[in-house]
């Protein structure tokens, strides 16, 4: 059985058909990339995917689940985290609260054994800084781990994200664009982080991203969207030497 | 020693401090009155600035209206008090009681509008709160509650309308409000409240419902993303805060004889005022809103004379702070002459 | 007969709202701001006005022009210092700023006229009207307020529509940033869109207070707060819904006043306004608003 299976996804904003009749179909523990040229739509489907809007005609369905409609927070719950183009950390929180945030729902002490500072707080906190710091390590954060976050470095920053969306322990992970704004040598060292995340944590990952350097270097298949609709899908290769891709998407650069 | 818990000791040792050299001026005879009427007046507004802090600094949304939760406590604690004057019960268990009743209620007044409220943005969010603030005061003064024999009696219109029978007690007069409220507060149960208060806040933003709230104030579509449940801890700050103010409001009323909710205690002015408090101690920091709050109810009080420019000095430092602190120019400008710099540029010469 | 006399009566305070509220809805169109001083604005018109027809004895509507001039500095001025270095600054920093701004003109008043109430002699010398035997009566001031307001709403809408001004406003309302790029000088048309608001806030100013004869510092602000509520009742950045939302918020308070309580009227104009937002947030007519994810 199938990771995510989407089928005939579509959303309209006003008279503009934004995402039409998008399938995809990705298997456990796959690295899957989604590409096309800017304004096709790929944003858009991760918020479809994730709740942000509403599809007005599709199914999705996690894992054999289908939640399909769902509010953000419910879809997070069953196993979708993902990440920003345009990054969005907690930025007057430290580093390690912004990883312990996405640890929220695995450690639901009460907030009175909060405020009160009961056992269960003190127990549960600590197992969450240990993980946390797990996590941190991974993505080389961990010496940062008491910075605001809005004080690390752009690169840092995207890893940041990553490792939050890890905490909520996902089954799908998505990245809008992990690698803009990196230069060479850190998507070089993104690619790899990526990969880890994949092998480590048995991740089913699904990528939006420009740089192709990193799609046919990492991803085991693409789809390609362009005005909104699939334009190509298959291995990564085939669908890279596709003609009607190359045309409009390689064409363009 | 954790740099956090160490800030938080000192929070905790000022006010503790505050409150030793205060009893031991006052057992020595070195207060005056004056002074001595001011102790429970700066335990009731630094809880509401600690409280208001609690919704704009760790909630980041601008309440307006937060004199309203204040006079829910305070009416709701002293028609208590009243019902219970006669009964025998011990005061400072009655007292206690009182607070925790105007809190409870505070709070549950905190999430009735908070549902509405809490769903709109900013400057939405200020406005309404604005009017429930005045709803809230504007009802209470059309409020008529008595009792006699047959139980209570309430009337929105006037006390004969209340049809009491001829032994009974008007508790809730209209616009004269509660009069012969037993004057339980004192400074030691202040200081306990407002030890306790800090305490919830501190704790609480230290705690997983506290990181979430402060996640939703950074970046609401993030913390959705990530499965937080927004309106339910939006709400939960929001209660808390009011909680507060009701104690807060609690501690006020029985520090008075006459109860009465007028624009100057319970108006949007009031509601403005603690803001004041909030922005001039640092919005999010809890001992900044202490002391300024404390600094700010004294010291108008001992300088009679200058009463007539305190609101114009306020205004003008509200202004230049927020321009100082906020304005993206004034905060280029700090980062180029900043003292750190200056001495960072000096020390490198010197190794040169 | 006398529920005329109401109605006609919140017509006209209606209509001073609706005056009030159209440069607040206008304020905060383009500078997505709530300026909070701006009910202050008007108790300062009405200073200004009192001051000259007393101390200097001008005829009232000269008194008026010079008050606009004088609220028009004002506005355009408050902008520059207090807003402008902060228009990059978060929300929450302009509103205390503006409350702090508000906070400094009542208390520059306090200072310089005190706290008692001064008597407002009224700017309009109109005979009254008496309808249906003399049962109905409408007011100088009354017939005055409300041909102001429809003029004043008139001419908004056409300027807003058919001058280069008006559309620099709309395109700046719209996305400041692309604006700009377009070549449209936004400081300008910000520091003009202030300075129409302050304007209609002193013609507001008299028009209030020839009605309601007491001038305090205090006058503008529960007005100025009532006139925000009417603006967003109406749909905040949207001037048909100011005009709509001031007239009905007007009606509402007095038929209020006259038939439930005339304590409880505040009460029932902001419950009108919590009611609205929460079946329509965005007011009668206003726009829609999302976040771009």
């Amino acid at each position: 059985m199938a990771m995510l299976d989407v089928t005939g996804l579509g959303i309209s904003f006003g008279g503009l058909r934004a995402v039409d009749d998008f399938s995809l179909k990705i298997e456990k523990g796959e690295l899957y990339g989604l590409i096309g040229p800017n304004g096709a739509g790929k944003t858009t489907v991760f918020n479809l995917l994730t709740g942000v809007y509403k599809p007005s005609d599709g199914v999705i369905i996690l894992d054999g689940k289908n939640i399909t409609g769902q509010k953000t927070t419910q879809i997070n719950k069953e196993g979708i985290a993902r990440t920003f183009q345009n990054i969005r950390l907690f930025k007057e929180l430290t580093v390690l609260d912004n990883v312990k945030v996405g640890l929220h729902n695995d450690y639901p002490y009460s907030t009175i054994a909060g405020i009160l500072r009961l056992p269960s707080y003190r127990k549960q906190e600590a197992i969450m800084k240990e993980k946390a710091m797990e996590l941190l390590k991974v993505f080389d954060l961990d010496k940062e781990c008491d910075y605001l976050a809005s004080n690390l470095p752009y690169g840092k920053q995207r890893k940041l994200e990553i490792a939050r969306a890890l905490a909520t322990n996902p089954k799908l992970l998505l990245l809008d664009e992990p690698a803009a704004g990196m230069n060479p040598n850190e998507t070089k060292e993104l690619m790899e982080t990526i990969r880890l995340i994949r092998d480590k944590f048995d991740m089913t990952i699904l990528l939006i991203e420009h740089d192709m350097k990193l799609v046919s270097g990492i991803c085991e298949e693409l789809t390609v969207l362009n005005f909104g609709q699939v334009l190509a899908q298959g291995k990564t290769s085939d669908v890279l030497n596709n003609p009607d891709v190359i045309k409009a998407y390689l064409g363009d650069d | 020693m954790n740099k956090q818990l160490k800030d938080n000791l000192i929070t905790y040792g000022i006010i503790i401090a505050f409150y030793a050299i205060m009893q031991t001026l006052s057992a020595t005879g070195s207060l005056s009155s004056l002074f001595k009427g001011l102790l429970v007046p700066v335990c009731v507004y630094t809880i509401m600035a600690v409280s208001l802090n609690l919704t704009v600094g760790i909630l980041g949304e601008l309440s307006l209206g937060h004199a309203g939760f204040m006079c829910i406590g305070a009416f709701v604690s002293a028609f208590f008090s009243m019902c219970l004057k006669n009964s025998g019960m011990n005061s400072i268990v009655r007292f206690i009681i009182a607070i925790l009743l105007g809190a409870l209620v505070s709070a549950v007044f905190g999430v009735l509008i908070g549902i509405p409220v809490l769903r709109l943005r900013g400057d939405y969010l200020a406005i309404v709160t604005l009017a429930f603030g005045e709803i809230i005061k504007n009802i209470v003064n059309v409020l008529y509650i008595g009792k006699d024999e047959n139980g209570m009696h309430l009337s929105f219109t006037d006390t004969a309308s209340l049809n009491m029978s001829a032994d009974g007690e008007v508790i809730v007069k209209g616009p004269q409000g509660i009069t012969g409220i037993p004057n339980d507060s004192t400074f030691t149960i202040g200081i306990i409240v407002l030890l306790l208060t800090i305490a919830i806040v501190i704790n609480f933003v230290n705690s997983r419902s506290g990181r979430a709230v402060m996640a939703i104030r950074d970046n609401r579509i993030a913390a959705e993303s990530v499965g937080i449940n927004i309106s339910k801890y939006k709400l939960m700050a929001f209660a808390i805060s009011a909680s507060m103010a009701g104690a807060a409001g609690a501690l006020y009323s029985h520090n008075l004889n006459n109860l009465m909710a007028q624009p100057k205690n319970f108006g949007y002015n009031m509601s403005i005022m603690i803001l004041v408090y909030v922005v001039l101690g640092g919005i999010g920091r809890i001992r900044g809103s202490i002391i300024a709050a404390a600094i700010l109810t004294v010291l108008p009080e001992l300088l009679r004379g200058f009463s007539d420019y305190r609101m114009l000095i306020y205004s003008i430092v509200l202004i230049v702070m927020m321009l100082f602190n906020c304005a993206p120019a004034a905060l280029e400008l700090r980062e180029k002459y900043s003292l750190k710099r200056l001495f960072g540029k000096k020390l490198k010469k010197e190794e040169a | 007969m006398s529920f005329w006399n109401y109605l006609i009566n919140g017509l006209s305070l209606g209509s001073v709202y609706a005056i009030i509220a159209l440069g607040y809805t206008m304020v905060y169109g383009i500078a997505k701001m709530l300026n909070f001083a701006h009910g202050d604005v008007i108790m300062v018109g009405g200073f200004v006005i009192y001051t000259i027809m007393n101390g200097a004895g001008l005829n009232p509507l000269l008194a008026v022009l010079i008050s606009i001039v004088a609220c028009t500095v004002l506005g355009v001025v408050i902008e520059k210092v207090a807003y402008k270095p902060l228009r990059k600054a978060t929300p929450l920093a302009v509103l205390i700023t503006a409350i702090g701004v508000s906070y400094l003109l009542q208390n520059v008043a306090l200072l310089i006229f005190g706290s008692d109430a001064k008597l407002f002699t009224s700017v309009v010398n109109m005979t009254p009207i008496s309808l249906a035997d003399g049962q109905i009566v409408i007011t100088g001031e009354t017939q005055i307020t409300i041909i102001a307001c429809i003029i004043i709403m008139i001419a908004l809408s056409l300027f807003i529509k058919k001058t280069k001004a008006g559309q620099a406003m709309l395109a700046v309302s719209e996305d400041k940033d692309a604006a700009e790029l377009m070549g449209i000088n936004v400081n300008g048309t910000i520091s003009l869109t202030f300075a129409i608001g302050s304007g209609l806030a002193a013609v507001a100013g008299a028009l209030l207070c020839s009605a309601y004869p007491t001038l305090t510092p205090y006058t503008g602000s529960m007005p100025g707060i009532k006139a925000f509520v009417a603006a967003v009742f109406g749909g905040i950045g949207s001037i048909p819904g100011a005009f709509i939302g001031g007239i009905l918020l007007g009606i509402i308070e007095n038929l209020s006043k006259a038939y439930i309580s005339s304590q409880m009227a505040d009460a029932i104009v902001f419950s009108v306004l919590i009611i609205v937002l929460l079946v329509k947030p965005t007011g009668l007519l206003g726009k829609k608003y999302s976040e771009k994810v």
